[in-house]
C-alpha cells in the first residue's frame, strides 16, 4: 500500500535509504498507479460503513436526499424539477442545488434504474433502503470520484510540478497522496454520503488549468463547479481577483476580460438552457438555491455567527432579513482584502493563498454554513501542503474535529479513527520532501497542548455525559477550539498575501531601477 | 543461478544506511495496513467468526477437561491445545467487553457490535506477530530487499481476505512460522525447532513440514560425531517433548487425550473441501468425470457415484465412477512421496539458506496432494516464499504468478457484492506493487552486473513472457465468464460451474508452481 511511492533522484546519496526506493526506478507513473489504487481501496473500505440517516424515518439523511433527487429527475420533465407539485413535494428533500447536480442525479438515476428499478420508482421509493441499493449508490459516488476528482488531482500535480518546482520526486508523490487521501473529503463523500468530489474535482481542474495559463478553460471548469454546488462560490473572489489581475497586465485587458466573461456566460446558458424559457423560471430555481428560511446557522458550526452566538444571540437580536444583509456585508468585507491583494499581485502562490483565505471568509461569515463546508477551505490548504505543511496539517486536524459530532451521529467513528490514523501516518511518511520541515520553535509546546486537548475532547465527547443544564457543552467547546484555529489560519493567509504584494512591488521597483 | 548470487553479495557489501530505523519503518508500513484492516471491520465475515466466538465461550465457561468434549454448538473445538489456551486468554478480555459473547448458550450466533469489534481487533493485534516475524527474517538483508519483502507480506491480499474479511488467525500463526524459519536461517536450530513445536500445538495443519524439520534438524543440528550428535538430539528432543507435554499433558491427565485427537483429525470429511481447493485432486476428479462420460458414450454401463467428494466416507460408497477411490492413507502416501526429493536433499546437504525453500515446498506438497485441503492453505507457502522472492529473477517471476493465482483462488470465499471491489483492489494493488518492485529491483541489479552483456541483461530482467501473459489474461477471462457471461447464459442454473472453472484454472497454476519448486530444489545446491 504504499501510497507514497517515492521516486527519488537515483543519483542522490540517500536513494538507498528511502523507504520507497524499491519503486523509484519505475518513475512517477508507477507511483501514480499505486497511490490511485490505494486511494480507491480506502474509499471502498469506508463505503461499507453506514451512511447518514440510515434506518431513521421519516426524513432519513443526505443519502435519502440524493436518492430522492434521482427519483425526481428520472421521473419528471426537466421543467418541473424545481417546482412544488403533488408528485414533487419540495418540503421532502426538494432539489436545492444548481442544475448540474440535477443532471448528475439524472445520470446516476439511470444507472440505478438499470440495476434496481424499485430504488428510484416515483413516490413508492421514499425511504428505500436495501443492500443492493446502498451498494449502487456508493458506486455512483465512487465512479464520480474516480472519473472527476482523481484525474483533476493528477492534472494539478502535473501542472504544479512542471517547470519551476523541483525537489525530490517523492515529495510530489507525497503531495499527490495528501490531496487524494484527504480524510475529511473521504468521510463526507463515502461515509456520510455526498458528491463533493464532483464540485471539488472541477475546482481542482479549474485551478490547474489556470495555473497552466489556460484561463478560458479554467473559467469554464470553475463555472461547472459553481453549477454543481453553489458553495463553490467560496472560491469565486480568488478566481475573479487572480484572473482579473492577470488580464490587467496583458496587452489588451478589456478583450481578455470579455473573453473570460463570455466563456462563463456561455457555460451558464448551456447549463441553464431548460430554464430559460421564461423570466420567472430561472428565478424560481435561484430561490431554491438560497434557503434563507433555515436561519443563519444550524447545529454547532465553527464559524463566526455560531461561535459568537454564545455571547450575542444573533437570531433573537435581528430579523432574518437584517441578518442576510449583515452576513453579506461581513463576508464581502472580509474577502475583499484578499481579492484586492490578488488583483494587485497576481502570482501563482498568491492565488493559492487567496483561494484559502476567501474560502475561509465565506465559511466564517456567510449564511447557512454546514460543518461540511470546511471541505472547501481544506482543498486549497492541501494544494499548499508542500509549501505550508503546518497550515495544512493544522487545518486538517481541526476540520476533522469540527466534523466529529456529525460523523458520530452517522455512526462513522470507526472510519473516523482509521482515517485520522492514516492521515497522521501518511503525513509523517518517511519521505524526502522539499525540505520545509516545520520549524521547531517556541510554538512547539502550544502545538502539543492544542493537539492533546483536541484528542482529549474526542474522548470526553464520546465517554462523558454532558451536564444537564448544558447538553451541548462539548460541542460548544469543540466549536470554540476549531474556530480559534481556523481564524488563526485565516489571519495567517491574509498576512502571507500582504507579503506577496510587498514582494511584487519590490521586484517592480528593482526592475525600474535597472 | 549464479548471477543472482552475485547480486546478493554485491548488495551485502553496500554498507547499511545508518540513518534508517528499520523498526520505525516496518511499524509505519504495518500501521498503514492496520488502518485498512480497521476499515474492513464491518465487512462480511464467514461462519469462522462464529466458530472462534464459540471457542471463546467454551474455553471461558468450561473447565479444561471439557473443552474438547463440548457439543453445544456444531462448531466444536478442533485446533490443538495451545490455540485453545490462546482463546482462553482472549476470552478473559472478551468477558469484559461483552459477557454474552462468552456465554456458552446465550452466545450462540451472537453478533453484537462489541463482539464484532472485539474479535476483529484480536486478529488485527495478533498480526503483529507476523510483523515481528518478517522483521526478524529480513533484518540482515539490504535495505531495498527488506522494504519490498515487508510490503509483499504485510499487504498480502490473501492474508487480508482470509484473516480480515473471512476471519481467521493465519497472520499470527504464519508469524510464528516465520520466526522459526528466521531462527533456522541464522543457524539457531534449537530455537527454530522449539518455535515450530509450539506452532504445531497451535495449529496441527502446519505439521506437513514436520518431516523437513525432522530431517534437517537431525542432519544439521545433531551433527559432529556420535556423542555430540546424540547429546544434541537429546536436547532438541527434550525441548520438543516439553512443548508437547505442556500442550497435551493436562488432557492426558484428565483422560481426554483420545477425544482431543479425535477432534483434531476428523477423517470423516471428504477428499475435497466444499469449494475445491485448486490442487491435484481437481484433475483426478475431472479425469474421472470425462472417463465416465466417454465410457457411457461407448455403451458401457457406468454406475453414477452416490457419494460426493466433499462428504465423508460413508460405508463403501465411492464418489468416483471409474477411477479407484482415494482414501486418506493414499493422499498421505502421495504427500510423503512428493516431499521425498526435498528430504533427500536435506539429508545430504542440510544448509540453512535452503530451508525456506524446503519448508515452502513441503507445504506446497501438502496443498497439492493432501486430504480435505482448504484453499486457504495456499497461504502456508505463499507467505514464506515471499522471503526468497528476491533471490533471483526466476524466483521473482514464480512468486509473481503464484501470489496472483493463490489470491485469485481465494476469491470465491467472498461472494457478496459489497466485498467484490475490495478483493479486486487488494489483488490489483498487490500485483502492481509486486510488478513495480520486482522490475525495478532486477533492472538495477541487472545493470550493476551485466552492463556490457546485453543478453545477460535481458535474462536478468523482470519481464513477463508471452506464456505468463496468456495465463493472466486467461485468469481475467475466467473471472469475466463467472461474473458476466455465466449469469447471462445460465441465469441461476449451474451455480457451481464458475467455481469449478476457477478451481481448475488455478490448479494449473498451482501445479506449475509445485513442479517449478521441485525443479529448483533438485537444481540448487
Amino acid at each position: 500500500m504504499e501510497k507514497k511511492k517515492k521516486a527519488t533522484n537515483p543519483t542522490s546519496d540517500d536513494s538507498e535509504s528511502n523507504l520507497w526506493s524499491f519503486l523509484t526506478p519505475r518513475g512517477t507513473t508507477a507511483s501514480f498507479v499505486c497511490i490511485t489504487l490505494f486511494a480507491i481501496l480506502v474509499r471502498v473500505a469506508v463505503s461499507i460503513h453506514p451512511y447518514s440517516g440510515a434506518g431513521t424515518p421519516p426524513k432519513y439523511g443526505d443519502y435519502e436526499a440524493q436518492r430522492h433527487w434521482m427519483e425526481i429527475t428520472l421521473n419528471l420533465p426537466v421543467k418541473e424539477w424545481y417546482l412544488n407539485s403533488t408528485v414533487n413535494d419540495l418540503k421532502y428533500w426538494g432539489l436545492d442545488y444548481p442544475p448540474l447536480t440535477a443532471y448528475q442525479s439524472y445520470i446516476h438515476g439511470l444507472f440505478l434504474r438499470y440495476f434496481d428499478p424499485q430504488s428510484v420508482a416515483l413516490f413508492t421509493s421514499r425511504g428505500y433502503e436495501s443492500y443492493i441499493g446502498k451498494l449502487l449508490m456508493r458506486w455512483t459516488v465512487l465512479l464520480s470520484d474516480v472519473l472527476i476528482f482523481f484525474p483533476a488531482v493528477i492534472y494539478f500535480v502535473t501542472v504544479y510540478y512542471s517547470g519551476t518546482h523541483d525537489g525530490p520526486k517523492s515529495g510530489n508523490m507525497w503531495h499527490f497522496a495528501m490531496i487524494l487521501l484527504n480524510p475529511c473529503l473521504i468521510l463526507i463523500d463515502h461515509g456520510h454520503f455526498q458528491y463533493n468530489c464532483i464540485s471539488l474535482g472541477f475546482t481542482v481542474a479549474a485551478v490547474s488549468a489556470i495555473l497552466s495559463d489556460r484561463d478560458i478553460f479554467g473559467s469554464i471548469l470553475f463555472t461547472l463547479a459553481l453549477n454543481h454546488k453553489q458553495m463553490s462560490a467560496y472560491f469565486a473572489p480568488a478566481f475573479f481577483g487572480y484572473l482579473f489581475g492577470k488580464c490587467l497586465r496583458r496587452q489588451n485587458p478589456f478583450l481578455e476580460v470579455l473573453k473570460l466573461g463570455l466563456a462563463v456566460l456561455g457555460t451558464f446558458i448551456v447549463l441553464w438552457w431548460p430554464y430559460l424559457y421564461s423570466l420567472e423560471a430561472p428565478l424560481e430555481v435561484l430561490s431554491r438555491l438560497a434557503p434563507f428560511e433555515r436561519g443563519i446557522y444550524e447545529d454547532y458550526v465553527a464559524n463566526f455567527w455560531c461561535t459568537t452566538s454564545v455571547i450575542v444571540k444573533w437570531k433573537r437580536l435581528f430579523s432574518t432579513q437584517a441578518l442576510r444583509i449583515l452576513s453579506l456585508v461581513s463576508t464581502v468585507s472580509t474577502c475583499l482584502p484578499s481579492m484586492m491583494l490578488l488583483i494587485l499581485a497576481p502570482s501563482r502562490s498568491n492565488f493559492l493563498f487567496g483561494l484559502l483565505s476567501s474560502a475561509l471568509s465565506f465559511y466564517f461569515f456567510s449564511f447557512q454554513v454546514h460543518e461540511k463546508s470546511i471541505l472547501l477551505p481544506l482543498l486549497p490548504a492541501s494544494f499548499l501542503a508542500i509549501d505550508e505543511p503546518l497550515i495544512f496539517r493544522w487545518l486538517t486536524y481541526f476540520a476533522l474535529l469540527s466534523m466529529f459530532p456529525l460523523l458520530r451521529r452517522d455512526e462513522l467513528i470507526l472510519p473516523y479513527i482509521a482515517l485520522y490514523g492514516l492521515f497522521v501516518l501518511l503525513y509523517n511518511a518517511p519521505v524526502q520532501r522539499k525540505d520545509i520541515r516545520e520549524t521547531r520553535s517556541h510554538f512547539t509546546t502550544l502545538k502539543y497542548f492544542l493537539i492533546t486537548s483536541s484528542l482529549l475532547l474526542h474522548i470526553v465527547y464520546l465517554m462523558v455525559t454532558p451536564p444537564r443544564r448544558y447538553p451541548y457543552l462539548f460541542e460548544a467547546v469543540m466549536m470554540l477550539l476549531c474556530f480559534s484555529q481556523f481564524f488563526f489560519i485565516f489571519m495567517y493567509t491574509n498576512m502571507k498575501q500582504w507579503e506577496f504584494l510587498k514582494l511584487s512591488s519590490q521586484t517592480v521597483r528593482e526592475k525600474k531601477n535597472i | 543461478m549464479k548471477p543472482p548470487k552475485n547480486h546478493q553479495k554485491q548488495h551485502q557489501q553496500i554498507p547499511k544506511p545508518k540513518a534508517n530505523k528499520p523498526i520505525k519503518e516496518i511499524l509505519w508500513v504495518s500501521l498503514v495496513a492496520t488502518c485498512i484492516k480497521l476499515l474492513l471491520i464491518p465487512a462480511y465475515h464467514s461462519t469462522d467468526f462464529e466458530v472462534h466466538r464459540n471457542w471463546l465461550a467454551i474455553t471461558h465457561s468450561l473447565p479444561l477437561s471439557q473443552w474438547y468434549s463440548d457439543q453445544t454448538s456444531p462448531w466444536t473445538l478442533d485446533y490443538p491445545p495451545f490455540f485453545a489456551h490462546f482463546e482462553h486468554f482472549l476470552s478473559f478480555f472478551a468477558s469484559l467487553v461483552d459477557p454474552i459473547m462468552v456465554h456458552l448458550h446465550h452466545g450462540l450466533n451472537y453478533k453484537s457490535l462489541p463482539t464484532i469489534y472485539f474479535q476483529r481487533l484480536t486478529v488485527i493485534i495478533s498480526d503483529f506477530v507476523l510483523v515481528f516475524g518478517i522483521y526478524r527474517l529480513t533484518r540482515n538483508l539490504g535495505y531495498k530487499e527488506r522494504v519490498l519483502i515487508w510490503v509483499l507480506v504485510i499487504f498480502s491480499p490473501g492474508l487480508m481476505i482470509v484473516d480480515h474479511l473471512h476471519f481467521q488467525y493465519n497472520g499470527f500463526l504464519l508469524g510464528m512460522l516465520l520466526i522459526s524459519i528466521s531462527a533456522l536461517e541464522e543457524g539457531n536450530d534449537l530455537l527454530g525447532g522449539f518455535v515450530f513445536a509450539i506452532l504445531l500445538c497451535f495449529k496441527h495443519l502446519f505439521a506437513v513440514a514436520a518431516p523437513v524439520y525432522f530431517v534437517y534438524l537431525l542432519r544439521h543440528y545433531c551433527r559432529g560425531g556420535l556423542i555430540r550428535g546424540f547429546g544434541r538430539l537429546v536436547i532438541m528432543g527434550s525441548a520438543v517433548v516439553t512443548v508437547f507435554a505442556a500442550a497435551y499433558g493436562p488432557f492426558l491427565y484428565h483422560g481426554q487425550i483420545q477425544q482431543v485427537f479425535h477432534r483434531m483429525f476428523p477423517f470423516g470429511r471428504g477428499l475435497c473441501h466444499a469449494y475445491w481447493a485448486p490442487n491435484f485432486w481437481v484433475f483426478y476428479i475431472i479425469f474421472d468425470k470425462v472417463l465416465a462420460f466417454l465410457l457411457v458414450k461407448m455403451g458401457f454401463n457406468v454406475q453414477a457415484p452416490t457419494a460426493s467428494f466433499t462428504g465423508g466416507l460413508v460405508g463403501d460408497s465411492t464418489p468416483f465412477a471409474v477411477l479407484p477411490r482415494i482414501t486418506p492413507m493414499i493422499t498421505f502416501g502421495f504427500v510423503l512421496l512428493a516431499i521425498a526429493p526435498c528430504l533427500i536433499k536435506a539429508w545430504r546437504e542440510p544448509q540453512p539458506r535452503m530451508i525456506t525453500r524446503w519448508i515452502a515446498y513441503a507445504y506446497t506438497c501438502g496443498f497439492m496432494f493432501g486430504w480435505h485441503v482448504h484453499e486457504k492453505a495456499s497461504l502456508h507457502f505463499v507467505i514464506p516464499l515471499a522471503i526468497i522472492a528476491l533471490k533471483s529473477v526466476e524466483d521473482a517471476k514464480h512468486y509473481f504468478y503464484l501470489s496472483i493465482v493463490s489470491c485469485y483462488s481465494l476469491f470465491p470465499l467472498l461472494f457478496e457484492a459489497q466485498e467484490y471491489p475490495i478483493k479486486v483492489l487488494l489483488l490489483l494493488l498487490h500485483a502492481s506493487l509486486m510488478w513495480i518492485g520486482f522490475s525495478s529491483h532486477f533492472a538495477t541489479t541487472a545493470r550493476k552486473t551485466a552492463e556490457s552483456e546485453q543478453k545477460r541483461y535481458d535474462k536478468t530482467r523482470f519481464v513477463i513472457g508471452w506464456f505468463g501473459k496468456l495465463y493472466l489474461v486467461g485468469l481475467l477471462a475466467v473471472e469475466i465468464y463467472g461474473q458476466l457471461v455465466h449469469p447471462i447464459l445460465f441465469t441461476e442454473r449451474l451455480p457451481f460451474l464458475p467455481l469449478m472453472l476457477i478451481s481448475i484454472y488455478c490448479a494449473f497454476g498451482m501445479m506449475y508452481s509445485w513442479m517449478w519448486q521441485l525443479r529448483q530444489i533438485i537444481k540448487l545446491h
